[in-house]
């Protein structure tokens, strides 16, 4: 398929003051692990974020670092450095691509920030394996390599239904990590610091919601590739105001957009659901393949993830325990067929893509019959695409072309 | 002669097809020839020589669409391309009514696309990022027994038994050939097998539709394939007159059919 005219990127204004924002917090954070008063604690994306907050830990994030490593194509280079210790090539390439970085000395943050050699020295690596048991081994190898303490929640699996039973247990799970928290801080754990945290999370979590809602209008003004730029704050500052601010600026931007008619994709034509993890190394071409097919990849599962309706200041932990559970990773087949139908009504869409990532097992949705079962369900085609979110050794290029390219064709059949 | 023909491009990864058509889509010449590092050159070469069978000049050509792999990397006479899932799709459907399911093998990749009555797609798989089940699949067997590509089928023809392959990965593949070979099995059952590995590796990607085509470089010159094919899933196939040539033709169609809106 020609492309008769470039495509054209349209910058979101507010991503200055996000770069801004993310550029405090990595500074913060170097400040942080320089101090002899402040504590560092390593959290996996969707753990106790909120909890180590309170207790004024500077936060660090290695699945940020992971995905920076990944956007910045510098993973590639290092996964192998994790592979020659023993980490398959065939598991996790955020663990391999981030435990070769630091076997390497390398970080896309010394780059993007001077006087930042690296991420921060942790006291304390804090995981949820609700997204997989990957984000265990990873830290665990931390926890020898650094000897620090490495404690975390080990979460019930694919169930459809998130139980009462399941948040006692969870609930009870997060309460356990306090002793040792308070150890490492110092500290004791303020529950009024804490419902304040938890209140900050939900209302930047219900903001960060609007914004990929505002996507439901046609044309759409905002695309997943833009989404998984502008989701930094909602993953690393959920719990502060500054992520609120931020997301109340951008949400303002958006809705403008929508008022004024301005599309992400210059003459949206068809309207594309992304289940999986994006390609980090190839944000920009995939985002220019899809424009130049007039085709607005304008919704996300993985974006979606960072939604998280039931934090509850009320009930601090026991709501985390539920937010956590209700995260779509966690659940079974039959609860993310139906989120997925839910959303591909609510954003009108004419197609899915599904990337299968061959690192990342949890996140690839294609691997037992959904496609199949949900285009039958729905008539909504979908189109399975292989590669990886940061090993580019596992993208075929042409391959990804030709197969959205076809796919496009087919829609355009229809 | 002022004829107005209608020529497609489908410029693959192993070798470039061209295909120049009437204005009732009937094929009127055609060239093939191996795609090499020129790709311009290739494509211009066989242009040149689909033309001269047709009878016809560069000036006679009302329009052109090109498809394949270097679709978007060669200088030819149009900048209107098609993928090839959708020229193979299109090249079918003109010769073969109602639903059916496209088997297309070549040199670097398979697709199974599903067209319904109207042919129109329905759905279609590519191969993953893998070898097996592609010609590169038999190019790289055929250079581990050392017997040319071109004596494979009739090789296959001749076993007597064969010997299954294990494995869907191309270099473990080949490890058991060499296995085979050590062992003193017949080669001509281990060809049989390597094809059996191939066909098996297709039919694994995706359900059939009662009417079943095989397109594509890999069956056009081994038709041994086809058998095979026919005996594994208990029907005849269908096979266009020249199934190298179907993205070609396809491609060709869709230059005629651009000249239709």
């Amino acid at each position: 398929m020609a492309a008769d005219k470039q495509p054209q990127r349209k910058k979101i204004e507010a991503t200055g003051q996000m770069m801004k924002i993310m550029s405090d917090y990595f500074y913060d954070l170097n400040d942080a692990a320089k101090s002899d008063e402040r504590k560092v604690a390593w959290c996996t994306s969707v753990g106790p974020a909120e909890l180590l907050r309170a207790m004024g830990f500077a936060v660090h994030f290695p699945e940020n670092h992971a995905a920076m490593l990944g956007a910045t194509r510098m993973a590639t280079e290092l996964i192998p450095e994790a592979n020659t210790i023993g980490y398959s090539p065939d598991i996790c390439s955020y663990l391999t691509a981030d435990i070769g970085a630091y076997l390497k000395g390398s970080s896309p943050l010394a780059k993007a920030y001077p006087g930042i050699e690296g991420p921060p020295k942790p006291d304390v690596l804090v995981y949820n394996t609700n997204q997989c048991r990957d984000v265990q081994d990873w830290f665990s190898w931390y926890a020898k390599e650094l000897d620090v303490p490495c404690i975390g929640i080990t979460s019930p699996k694919n169930f459809t239904d998130v139980s009462e039973i399941l948040i006692d247990d969870v609930t009870r799970q997060i309460e356990a990590l306090i002793p040792t928290l308070e150890e490492v801080s110092g500290k004791k754990l303020d529950p009024q610091k804490l419902r304040e945290t938890v209140a900050l999370s939900r209302e930047c979590t219900e903001l960060w919601r609007q914004v990929l809602e505002t996507a439901a209008a046609t044309p759409a003004p905002l695309t997943f590739f833009d989404g998984t730029i502008h989701m930094g704050p909602a993953v690393v500052l959920r719990g502060t105001q500054q992520a609120v601010d931020y997301y109340q600026q951008l949400l303002a931007e958006l809705q403008q957009r929508i008022a004024d008619q301005v599309a992400a994709v210059d003459g949206e034509k068809h309207r594309i659901y992304w289940e999986g993890m994006p390609v980090w190394g190839r944000l920009r071409q995939h985002s220019e393949l899809f424009s130049e097919l007039q085709a607005s990849v304008l919704v996300s599962t993985y974006c979606s993830s960072w939604v998280f309706p039931d934090f509850d200041a009320e009930q601090p932990i026991r709501s985390m325990a539920k937010a956590y559970l209700g995260l779509f990773i966690v659940r079974s087949d039959a609860y993310k067929e139906e989120y997925i139908k839910q959303m591909l009504k609510k954003f009108q869409i004419d197609g899915i893509i599904y990337h299968d990532a061959k690192t990342c097992p949890c996140n690839s949705n294609s691997r037992y019959g959904m496609p199949q079962r949900l285009e039958e369900e729905t008539g909504i085609p979908s189109l399975v695409i292989s590669g990886d979110l940061n090993d580019l050794r596992c993208v075929s290029d042409e391959q990804t072309r030709t197969n959205v390219e076809a796919f496009i064709e087919q829609l355009e059949e229809k | 002669m002022t004829e107005t023909v209608y020529v497609g491009l489908d410029m693959g990864a192993s070798r470039t097809k061209v295909a120049v058509i009437d204005h009732q889509g009937r094929l009127l010449g055609h060239a093939v020839k191996k795609s090499g590092i020129d790709f311009g050159a290739t494509a211009a070469l066989c242009l040149d020589a689909s033309l001269e069978m047709a009878g016809v000049t560069r000036s006679q050509i009302g329009d052109a669409v090109a498809t394949g792999y270097g679709r978007n990397n060669v200088d030819f006479v149009t900048e209107k391309n098609k993928t090839e899932i959708g020229c193979h799709a299109r090249g079918c459907h003109q010769q073969f009514s109602g639903a059916i399911t496209i088997i297309d093998i070549g040199g670097q990749d398979n697709k199974l696309i599903k067209l319904d009555e109207r042919g129109r797609r329905s759905s279609f798989k590519m191969n993953r990022k893998c070898a097996a089940g592609t010609g590169a699949f038999l190019e790289e067997m055929s250079s581990r027994l050392d017997i040319p590509l071109e004596e494979m089928n009739n090789l296959a023809r001749q076993a007597t038994e064969m010997i299954k392959l294990g494995s869907y990965c191309t270099v473990f593949s080949a490890t058991e050939v060499l296995e085979n070979i050590r062992h003193g099995k017949p080669v001509a059952d281990i060809i049989r097998g390597i094809f059996y590995s191939m066909i098996q590796r297709v039919l694994e990607m995706d359900s059939l539709t009662d009417k079943v085509v095989l397109s594509g470089g890999v069956v056009a010159h081994n038709p041994y394939l086809v058998e095979m094919t026919e005996e594994l899933i208990g029907r005849p196939v269908l096979l266009p007159e020249f199934p190298q040539l179907t993205g070609a033709y396809g491609a060709a169609l869709y230059a005629l059919d651009g000249t239709k809106t």
